[in-house]
């Protein structure tokens, strides 16, 4: 048995040499990216994690005294509980509203386009803009929520100066934007084809029984995979409790990556700030392992075009 | 269709059957309506008062009950806010970095999608799987490192950190959406390319270019938004006023200004009018790019 080295297979006098070097000058800007723009960082971000660093004075090996101090960090903790917090009512929330939305606007109806922007214009709305407008509707004697409130009846509420308002206002905020997720499963609802609802109507299928046996089994996929991929955004917010309340009152709004901001460029602890990066890195992982394991293979595939 | 039915409930005997259960059908539809109808009232009702609020004059932007009309209608409030800061000099700045962000994007990312797509060779699915395996990893888990690094080669107060980076594969999510592009499209079409002696660079750039004018515009409506929309880069690179983009220049208007509530709107109006415009002139682009990343992400 003859075999071909590997050096004369892929030389450049053979198709598939030629094929190998023209695929590897096509994807040589993503191989150059990913050496020089995510394997030093990521590798820095490993050094850096064992250091105690100011970016002034010079680094100093500390072992793994900063990945020990994240447990008897309160403001760690505080942060781990506020953006948890936010994401479990934020993105089921936005999830649901977003769904159902989808379906009553999955109709024949004149104008439905004109519907449809409506509720999607708000999530292209740039953050800065957005934490700017929101700030000034939590405004206490003057902002659109209170004068809502009072036309109602209710009391006024400090929802920006307050610890227990700060984060649910920051969530009717984030839920103003759900009209993204709507879109994603407006686009699932129609690629379910016609034919399993005319079948269900011979069989005497109700309303109930078409929702709850034909559409939510075939968009559960994208409805988990848009939870997932929520739960990951929302682990991210920064625009607004910067801008919005500065992780204020009493830490009632320190999102994970405003704290982690805060440790690397306002408090200038390199070492810890990469050890805070890990916890989130972690977290993201296991997400996304999560999404692989139990729908990889069970989300649609289909050509949207 | 509607002759068409009348027909057929008119040759069957069931036909008060079939008024009945065609009345519910309307109140059905009358009940959608008038949920959508409040919802649409609601969602709207924060545009309504960011527009209101900026064409007030100060004084009665702290009048209770507010004025749903503003009294004197005030348009010199767009006029003061975007001069109090050099908002020109922002735009001219943000449009730099978005120019060449998409200048970067749309060829880095579609060349690489192309190799990824179109030609097969040892090791292309390994280096694919770091593209999915980036695309997992937050912005902000490097943000540090990443940071350090710019700061040493300089690049601090500069558009470089903003800029260069993306001509090295223009991100991971954009590579994919052309990779996924390219394999929709026909192999006879590369194939007639060679037959006619056609390099891959010449299949690629005169070929199938041409053909993905969808993707292109999607990816330049998403570079786009994010490159204008983008506050954290700017914040941890652009120093000096004169550097600022839109975005931070408005959270800065907004630490400066923190109770001139009517200019802050008026800006905030300014800044959110071009995303909406776009989204009018490229709906189709937005929903592409929206329905990309959800379903088959």
């Amino acid at each position: 048995m003859t075999t071909t080295h590997w050096y004369r297979r892929y030389s450049l006098r053979t198709l598939a040499g030629r094929r190998m070097i023209a695929g590897y000058i096509f994807i040589s800007p993503f191989i150059l990216g990913f050496l020089i723009w995510f394997l030093i960082p990521a590798s820095v971000a490993v050094w850096l994690t064992f250091q105690d660093w100011n970016l002034i004075s010079p680094p100093r090996y500390v072992g793994a005294a900063n990945l020990v101090r994240l447990w008897s960090d309160d403001l760690f903790w505080q942060s781990i509980k506020v953006t948890t917090t936010f994401t479990l009512v934020s993105v089921p929330l936005g999830l649901l509203l977003g769904f159902m939305l989808a379906l009553l606007l999955n109709v024949k109806m004149r104008g439905i386009t004109v519907f449809r922007t409506v509720y999607y214009l708000p999530s292209i709305v740039p953050a800065v803009a957005n934490a700017v407008l929101w700030a000034w509707i939590f405004n206490t004697e003057f902002g659109l929520a209170n004068v809502a409130l009072r036309a109602v009846g209710l009391p006024k509420i400090k929802w920006l100066q307050e610890p227990e308002w700060a984060l649910p206002a920051l969530i009717i905020m984030s839920l103003w934007a759900f009209g993204s997720g709507m879109v994603i499963y407006l686009a699932g609802l129609q690629g379910i084809p016609d034919v399993f609802y005319e079948a269900a109507d011979i069989d005497g299928a109700g309303r109930w029984a078409k929702l709850r046996h034909i559409t939510i089994p075939l968009v559960s996929p994208v409805i988990f995979f848009n939870l997932i991929i929520g739960i990951i955004a929302s682990f991210q917010i920064f625009t607004a409790g910067r801008l919005i309340t500065n992780g204020g009152p009493q830490n009632a709004t320190l999102f994970y990556v405003l704290y982690m901001y805060r440790t690397a460029f306002q408090n200038l602890k390199m070492g810890y700030s990469a050890a805070l990066a890990w916890v989130l890195f972690g977290i993201v992982v296991v997400l996304t392992l999560f999404v692989f394991k139990y729908i990889g293979s069970r989300v649609h595939y289909e050509d949207v075009r | 269709m509607s002759v068409l039915e009348q027909t057929t409930t008119e040759l069957r005997p069931r036909t008060t059957a079939r008024a009945k259960t065609r009345n519910p059908h309307r109140l059905w539809n009358g009940m959608i309506l008038a949920i959508l109808v409040v919802g649409a009232v609601v969602m709207s009702m924060p545009f309504v008062w960011l527009v209101i609020s900026s064409f007030k004059p100060q004084e009665k932007i702290f009048v209770f009950p507010p004025e749903w009309i503003p009294q004197p209608f005030r348009w010199q409030n767009y006029v003061e806010a975007l001069v109090y800061k050099p908002f020109g000099l922002y735009l001219f700045n943000t449009l730099k970095i978005i120019v060449l962000n998409e200048i970067a994007i749309l060829l880095s990312a579609s060349f690489c999608g192309y190799g990824f797509a179109r030609i097969r060779f040892p090791g292309r699915d390994f280096w694919f799987g770091l593209v999915l395996a980036t695309l997992m990893v937050p912005y902000f888990v490097l943000m540090v490192p990443q940071f350090i690094m710019f700061s040493r080669f300089g690049w601090v107060d500069t558009f470089w950190p903003l800029t260069f980076p993306y001509f090295f594969g223009g991100g991971a999510f954009n590579i994919f959406l052309f990779r996924q592009f390219f394999r929709s499209l026909p192999e006879e079409l590369a194939d007639a390319g060679r037959i006619d002696g056609s390099s891959e660079i010449g299949i690629y750039w005169r070929i199938m270019m041409p053909l993905c004018k969808p993707a292109l515009a999607t990816v330049a409506v998403f570079t786009f938004l994010f490159a204008w929309n983008d506050y954290i880069g700017p914040l941890l690179y652009l120093r000096s006023d004169y550097n600022f983009t839109v975005a931070i220049g408005l959270a800065t208007f907004r630490s400066v200004m923190s109770t001139q509530w009517h200019l802050l709107m008026a800006a905030s109006t300014a800044m959110i009018l071009p995303v909406i415009l776009l989204f009018f002139f490229a709906q189709r682009y937005f929903v592409e790019g929206l329905v990309l990343s959800g379903i088959k992400g």
